[in-house]
């Protein structure tokens, strides 16, 4: 499984860095989603399996999506344009070959499945459930929770109040 | 075996600090606005790498909590700076960082003015 991990961190670093230096946004999302992916790999390799999913769920899921609105809105005025270009092979080819190798790496680790303890990440990394961090989450941390909710509400009253003013004047163009 | 497992978890923080370090490649090197907020995202992500790898390195599930909370922050930040970014290209419609070091001051009345700090000055007959 040290070869999943190294496979995988080599494909995440590869793809962030072509996510950075892309002309294009929207090329540049792709490789970043396929760059989140791999890091999701990395850190199922690393015994965290929660934190895994969490960042398939919400960086390259949620996140992701933010980044991807924000880009089609920019790009509003030329809509044809954006979608010929994206249509172009070039441009999602090496995301999803990056991604297919990832899937094959997944295929891997599951045929080598047994069902037991660390027959997944390798053999002396310990695996920490997700019973555990929810039990340290809420009871450790649980102010820290609280914060972090009233964090993610200050965002979205900045959000709603700066959005306001944006639609005020989209209604007045 | 037990030494594999500190080189796995020591090449998981060199993993990390390889992703940052493009992150940050991106920050100074990127004049477009959402460049530099995707090269911030994968810099946020490559600190929570970093939390974890430790955290499996001591066997504590603390570095993914901690993972967690920058996921939380990550969210917050992002939506922000995308409505600004948004708020920047309807104001000067470029997204260059030079182009808009003099971009101006709107305050919450909707009076634009060129000195950032104008539109919070309180109004002189408000008393």
């Amino acid at each position: 499984m040290d070869l999943v991990f190294y496979i995988a961190s080599a494909l995440a670093v590869v793809a962030a860095l072509l996510a950075v230096t892309r002309a294009e946004a929207a090329h540049a999302l792709v490789w970043l989603v396929a760059s989140l992916l791999a890091t999701a790999a990395v850190l199922f390799t690393l015994g965290a399996p929660f934190v895994a999913a969490m960042e398939v769920i919400l960086y390259a899921g949620a996140v992701m999506v933010l980044f991807v609105f924000v880009v089609m809105m920019l790009d509003v005025a030329r809509p044809r344009e954006t979608n010929r270009r994206l249509a172009n092979p070039r441009v999602w080819l090496g995301p999803a070959t990056l991604c297919a190798a990832l899937l094959i790496l997944l295929v891997f680790v599951l045929s080598r499945a047994t069902g037991e303890a660390g027959d997944v990440t390798p053999a002396d990394v310990m695996e920490i459930t997700p019973k555990r961090i929810g039990v340290t989450l809420f009871t450790h941390y649980l102010l820290a929770v609280e914060l972090a909710g009233m964090l993610l509400l200050a965002a979205l009253v900045g959000a709603v109040h700066l959005g306001r003013q944006l639609r005020r004047e989209g209604r007045r163009v | 075996m037990n030494i594999l497992s500190v080189v796995s978890g020591h090449h998981g923080l060199a993993v990390a600090a390889a992703l940052f370090a493009v992150g940050l490649l991106g920050v100074l090197t990127r004049r477009n606005l959402l460049f530099v907020l995707l090269s911030l995202e994968i810099m946020l992500n490559a600190a929570g790498l970093a939390f974890v790898a430790a955290g499996a390195l001591w066997g504590q599930a603390d570095g993914q909590i901690m993972f967690l909370f920058i996921l939380a922050t990550a969210a917050a930040e992002t939506a922000i700076g995308l409505t600004l970014l948004l708020i920047v290209f309807r104001e000067k419609r470029n997204l260059n960082s030079d182009a808009i070091a003099d971009v101006p001051h709107v305050s919450s009345r909707g009076v634009k003015s060129n000195h950032p700090f104008e539109g919070d000055k309180p109004v002189a007959n408000s008393q």
